[in-house]
């Protein structure tokens, strides 16, 4: 807190004097009192425009816009796959400003050196942001699993030109984290029994009508926590696994095909949604969005927390290292707008928290926020983002609140040491 | 102004030598080089190691993923031809009016007409468990469970690679076909040929080229997708390009280059053992 308001007066607030310079500058009479400087860097952050690339879920239209419109210069919003976006940041880093990835990406990303870190001193929210990223604890202080990528592992640099991360906390972090979830199990309640247990998605009684995601990295991470909860061995990190254990894994998972445990292996987020929707499966790895666009469909999904607890992920947002000057500053600006609670009400909508929920609340009504952060009964419809109703009034979010979901974290998505063996390995499963 | 004689041929093929030189050569030498450079999380290192070769063709993987490939590339290409012999020999043959030829041509492009999401995506409420086939033979009572073989299995595959390849079959063979003398065939039934040794002795072999260049398109589309593979599979196959597109996205271009090459070392092969067969441009020309 004392970080904020010392921010504040060192820092004599640059958003009020942009505003009062552009004011000026729009006046035109004025522009000679005040000194043409102030007037050409106000004129020129108008003329900014700045590129966000990120993935559908998360470089969404609208908040380009509400951006535009708040600050004044206008945000640009692209959308490209994870794969496509990673390789964009590297090859041409000039064609983006605002990076926006998976947490774990950043970890391929940062040593390019394509990107710049964000002194504190710049972003006025540090001390706000929850300690998953700022301490790599919980709001209790209980450590964190560091199986798979922590994001707090790749939070901080020693100074804004670092490619490798710093051990711990310093004043200077490599990017701003925006959104995370934790995943678990998605399942058709109209159809089957709440499931408690990964090792479920293992059961003979569902075999045909299970599935997996087919990013290989996650999909054996998901396929890991099943093993693991059925008793067959214990991973020393399921996030960054052994070539002893993907060999295991690997083998177990082909005796399972060859039983035809799985019904499919879907590779995009609108799969996992028609195979939920059309029932072709009733129980597969699934990501929120997923859960709420079948139930937008008027069709039941559940999405429970099981015994052994969540897979985790986190997205966060990077300043590309060929920005300079005002777009810098511009870019700054972007960052704190982002934070400050009207992307964090939207993206709620959506089922994703966001760094810095006391802002976010500002933007939800006591009983959106009730429902989405604190695992209430809803007091009247929730809807999502667009207006579709996704929840009726006395519904409870399954999972509970925002710290019994992200307590409860077994491991975060990740790349792994060993993933080009591990990759092989899954694709020799697939070929099997 | 007179040009020195010969010089008028090498100018009019320079456009396309250079854009082929600038925009396939280059790049293709570029994969070569980068196929032997080494990698790690800070970058790409210029160097000649044979590493990654080493790992691709030490792993069984690969050679069970280039075995899985090929197979399913001829059963494609065998069911491609077939259709696309019957297809193109009644439009040659049986439609005499040019007009409806073209027609009937078009047709054969409908599925080309959207894209690729939506074609897949259009699979499920056509072979999926509850899809129209599924419960018109449920309805029928020819089966007691819906049949889940016709969806996310290796079925599925070869029927969306049908779907979306034979096009490039018909067309040459129909070329072919289309140019084949018609007073041949009726010749040859003055002479007493009965129906399939015309179309054994005559129009085959006249139909050769039109075949050669048809497995060609085919056999290469198929060991060059992975995209089909992994959609109507349900992600439980993978092709030889699944992998190289993984490495990709996790930014490991040296081992992806190599992988590209031994590719296209093998498709080269393919199709050489193909023009060895038939001298297409002998063909063509005469």
């Amino acid at each position: 807190m004392s970080r904020t308001t010392k921010n504040r007066r060192k820092d004599p607030s640059r958003r009020e004097f942009l505003k009062a310079a552009a004011t000026v500058g729009g006046l035109g009479v004025g522009a000679a009192m005040v000194g043409p400087a102030p007037v050409i860097w106000a004129q020129n952050i108008k003329n900014v425009t700045l590129r966000h690339v990120g993935n559908s879920y998360s470089a969404i239209t609208d908040i380009g816009q509400q951006a535009s419109k708040d600050l004044g210069f206008k945000v640009q919003m692209q959308i490209a796959g994870s794969d496509a976006l990673i390789n964009r940041a590297v090859t041409q880093p000039g064609s983006v400003d605002i990076l926006d990835m998976d947490h774990w990406a950043y970890k391929l990303v940062v040593p390019r050196g394509v990107l710049q870190g964000i002194p504190l001193s710049k972003f006025k929210w540090w001390d706000q942001v929850v300690p998953i990223f700022t301490k790599g604890t919980t709001l209790q202080g209980a450590p964190l699993s560091r199986q798979g990528v922590l994001p707090y592992t790749i939070q901080y640099l020693e100074k804004p030109e670092s490619i490798r991360f710093a051990g711990g906390p310093t004043d200077v972090i490599s990017i701003v984290p925006d959104i995370y979830n934790a995943d678990t199990l998605g399942y058709r309640p109209d159809l089957i029994e709440r499931p408690h247990h990964w090792r479920e998605l293992l059961d003979a009684k569902y075999a045909g009508k299970t599935a997996i995601v087919a990013i290989p990295s996650i999909g054996i991470m998901d396929a890991a926590m099943a093993i693991e909860s059925r008793g067959d061995f214990k991973y020393k990190d399921k996030g960054n696994m052994t070539k002893e254990e993907i060999d295991r894994t690997v083998a177990i998972l082909k005796q399972l095909k060859a039983r035809r445990q799985f019904r499919a292996f879907w590779n995009s987020f609108d799969e996992s949604v028609n195979l939920m929707a059309s029932g072709e499966v009733v129980l597969q790895s699934m990501w929120s969005p997923a859960v709420t666009a079948v139930r937008a469909k008027q069709i039941a999904c559940g999405y429970p927390l099981l015994a052994e607890g969540y897979r985790a992920w986190a997205s966060g947002l990077g300043v590309m290292r060929h920005v300079k000057g005002v777009k810098l500053d511009a870019a700054h600006e972007y960052l704190n707008w982002y934070l400050s609670g009207w992307q964090g009400g939207f993206i709620a909508k959506q089922g994703y928290y966001s760094s810095v929920p006391d802002t976010a609340k500002k933007f939800l009504t006591p009983d959106e926020w009730g429902y989405w952060y604190e695992g209430k009964p809803a007091t009247a419809p929730i809807t999502d983002p667009f207006g579709t109703v996704m929840a009726k009034s006395g519904e409870v979010r399954e999972g509970g609140s925002l710290w019994d979901r992200m307590g409860h974290v077994a491991c975060w998505n990740t790349v792994m040491d060993n993933n080009n063996y591990m990759v092989q390995q899954w694709i020799s499963f697939l070929s099997a | 102004m007179r040009l020195p004689g010969g010089a008028p041929p090498y100018l009019q093929a320079a456009p396309l030598a250079l854009i082929l030189l600038l925009f396939f050569g280059v790049p293709l030498l570029l994969v070569v080089v980068v196929s032997f450079w080494t990698f790690d999380l800070y970058g790409f290192h210029p160097a000649l190691s044979l590493e990654n070769y080493r790992q691709l063709l030490t792993a069984t993987s690969t050679y069970k993923v280039y075995l899985a490939t090929v197979m399913l590339a001829l059963i494609v290409w065998a069911i491609a031809l077939v259709l696309a012999f019957v297809v193109s020999y009644f439009m040659a043959f049986h439609v005499r009016s040019f007009g409806w030829q073209v027609g009937l041509l078009l047709i054969c492009t409908v599925p080309f007409w959207t894209s690729d999401i939506i074609r897949m995506i259009s699979w499920i409420p056509l072979l999926g468990v509850h899809g129209i086939l599924n419960q018109t033979l449920l309805k029928l009572g020819l089966v007691r469970e819906p049949l889940k073989f016709l969806l996310f299995s290796p079925f599925a595959v070869v029927v969306a690679y049908v779907n979306l390849f034979t096009l490039f079959m018909i067309v040459p063979i129909f070329n072919s076909m289309a140019r084949i003398d018609r007073a041949l065939l009726e010749a040859a039934r003055d002479s007493g040929a009965a129906g399939w040794r015309i179309i054994a002795e005559i129009v085959v072999p006249l139909t050769k080229t039109g075949i050669a260049l048809g497995s060609i398109f085919v056999l290469t589309l198929v060991m060059g997708d992975f995209y089909v593979v992994a959609e109507m599979s349900g992600g439980q196959m993978a092709s030889v390009v699944s992998a190289m597109s993984n490495q990709i996205s996790l930014l490991q271009y040296p081992p992806a280059a190599a992988s590209a090459v031994v590719l296209l070392i093998i498709v080269t092969l393919m199709v050489a053992g193909i023009l060895r067969v038939v001298d297409v441009r002998k063909e063509l020309t005469g």
